[in-house]
């Protein structure tokens, strides 16, 4: 259901040569709202990456004496604590690793299957496309969250890593859908153009036609959808996390921290608003980043 | 056109069938059943469970035996709650589901399209950008936060709307405000940013120019002869979405209270109950193809170029 959140994306026709990569780039920088977005992401990639080693609380530090504080800079618990004594800050860095771990991962999942998928039958055409076709119709037939639930159980683990893999992995088999749709229509566009004859000429075989000569060329559309595909598959995480079917302890996500604060609202709200606030800063500055990739790749404005 | 109709009604039969049959093979394959949970059960009992409900068969027969079934309208017994049919627990939830989302929808296409027109016609100025950032705003916040946020607000706080439950009693409707409200959010900044587009480029077109040259006034080349092109989008988009939203949304019942059918599917794949799952399964499938289905005709007679051939 949410793969259908972003069919709006307007799609570039295929970019051809460097220049226009080089054109795309300054297009971006043109724009504020993009570049402010670019920022905002890089910090918020690095606080992912550094915030939980570098910060002086550990996620699963308890402090008995300190249960559900309110933001305070005693003990520097600036977020607070939550309800059993851990700080928030910790939490809320170490939410936030996961949350883009699974958003990437995920997307470079579906990424991979939709764009093999896409290219395939867009390329080879006829009977191959429309039976490649009919099966992703019949995907998107079936719910979205019993895909996801059968998926997450089919390997039951207690490890919280293995666990993790099977997020980006079930998350992964469900969002390609729409990506394969995207790269077959790029590609249909491109299969009878010049520089495709000239590789079957040169005696290409087919593969190599498709993923030297055609993928390379539908990358533009793929990354503005992939970009704005990774807010997506946050909330989906934090969907599984809300039915319980999430990360798992010791580990959290943001999705988790929020599906735990919002039970705890009422007596402490810091521990909704804070990472509420995180996912919604990530969110928005993708999004941003999305939409001014999308116009600076979109050849209609040029 | 209604050849057109017919085809792709009659290629809905066999997807309807692959799709029984995916989703009957894949809730097999995850582990457990719908009696091992409960380990109390002496053995003996737990395989005479299985073979009441025919679960001891080769999976090829159960489906032949659901399908069967389903030929006669029988949706099956549910098998987590003994006394009730798949067909009594879906006629309990659905009204509630598909009001819901029908209602999140007409909402959504009501202020998304206005909102989108309005930032098209006002394209990189000041209301545009703020429409639009309060689009992208709408899409990045999740149900699960804004239902309970608009709940304690609106609902405790200020005591203007019931906060949860259903009952069905005079003031029923009363209870879906802030439920719908919730879902059309993102459904409501999708359709501004679709519009929004698409009546840009409507604008843009030779159609639009030579309306403007007639000397039409222009709310009439907007109504009469832009939006109906860059209506086109929205209908692709609104169809399969509309499907998904009346067939119920875990979060919004869940946070609300509310008794639907996407509460019931989650539950019903975590405790492996078979038959309601594939019940549920089913009207998706059937409100996703038929949605589809719809909007496409629907393009039809909208689009000026395909009505003129």
């Amino acid at each position: 259901m949410t793969d259908l959140l972003y069919d709006d994306v307007i799609m570039p026709r295929a970019i051809r040569g460097r220049s226009l990569w080089e054109d795309a780039r300054r297009r971006l920088m043109r724009n504020p709202a993009a570049v402010v977005s670019l920022y905002v992401v890089a910090i918020l990639v690095l606080l992912a990456i550094f915030g939980p080693i570098l910060w002086i609380y550990k996620i699963d530090e308890i402090f008995r004496d300190r249960v559900a504080i309110a933001p305070t800079f005693d003990h520097l618990h600036i977020f607070g604590t939550d309800t059993e004594g851990r700080d928030m800050v910790a939490r809320t860095l170490f939410g936030l690793r996961i949350s883009l771990l699974v958003g990437f991962a995920a997307t470079l999942v579906a990424l991979t299957i939709g764009v093999a998928y896409g290219a395939i039958a867009g390329f080879f055409g006829g009977a191959v496309d429309e039976f490649m076709m009919r099966i992703v119709d019949v995907l998107y037939a079936i719910p979205f969250i019993f895909f996801v639930i059968v998926l997450m159980t089919l390997i039951d683990t207690p490890d919280p890593f293995v666990k993790l893999m099977l997020i980006f992995m079930a998350i992964g088999a469900v969002e390609w859908l729409t990506m394969a749709r995207i790269v077959r229509g790029q590609t249909i566009a491109l299969r009878n153009m010049e520089f495709v004859e000239a590789a079957r000429a040169a005696g290409a075989r087919p593969m190599e036609i498709v993923f030297r000569h055609i993928v390379p060329n539908v990358l533009g559309p793929v990354v503005v959808y992939a970009t704005l595909n990774i807010p997506v598959i946050i909330l989906a995480e934090s969907f599984l996390s809300f039915i319980g079917l999430g990360v798992q302890e010791p580990l959290t996500s943001l999705g988790r921290l929020i599906s735990d604060g919002s039970g705890q609202m009422i007596n402490a709200p810091w521990m909704l608003v804070t990472p509420a606030a995180t996912m919604l800063i990530a969110l928005l500055a993708m999004n941003f980043l999305g939409d001014g990739l999308r116009d600076a790749l979109d050849p209609k404005d040029r | 056109m209604l050849a057109q109709a017919l085809r792709r009604t009659l290629l809905a039969i066999p997807t309807v069938l692959v799709v029984i049959i995916g989703a009957f093979l894949l809730m097999h394959a995850a582990p457990g059943g719908p009696f091992t949970s409960q380990r109390q059960v002496p053995e003996v009992i737990e395989r005479r469970l299985e073979r009441h409900y025919g679960l001891d068969l080769p999976i090829g027969d159960q489906i032949v035996r659901y399908v069967g079934g389903l030929l006669h309208g029988d949706l099956g017994p549910s098998m987590k709650y003994r006394d009730k049919t798949v067909a009594q627990i879906i006629a309990e939830g659905a009204p509630t589901s598909a009001v819901l989302g029908f209602s999140a929808m007409a909402l959504a296409l009501a202020i998304g399209a206005g909102l989108g027109i309005l930032a098209a016609l006002r394209q990189n100025r000041a209301q545009d950008y703020f429409v639009m950032a309060m689009a992208i705003i709408g899409v990045c916040l999740p149900a699960l936060v804004v239902g309970p946020l608009l709940q304690m607000y609106l609902g405790v706080d200020l005591r203007w709307l019931p906060s949860s439950g259903l009952y069905r009693d005079e003031f029923g409707l009363r209870y879906l405000i802030l439920p719908i409200l919730t879902l059309s959010l993102p459904l409501i900044a999708v359709i501004s940013r679709l519009m929004r587009a698409s009546m840009i480029e409507a604008l843009r077109s030779n159609a639009i120019r030579t309306a403007r040259a007639k000397g039409l006034p222009e709310w009439q080349v907007i109504v009469k002869h832009a939006l109906p092109i860059a209506l086109l989008p929205v209908i692709s988009y609104a169809g399969p979405a509309l499907a998904g939203v009346m067939s119920g949304s875990f979060v919004i019942e869940t946070v609300y209270q509310l008794p639907g059918i996407g509460k019931q599917l989650v539950l019903a794949a975590q405790q492996r109950d078979y038959t309601l799952v594939m019940g549920v399964v089913l009207v998706y499938s059937f409100l996703i193809i038929a949605f589809n289905l719809a909007s496409d005709i629907m393009y039809r007679v909208l689009d000026p170029r395909t009505r003129a051939s």
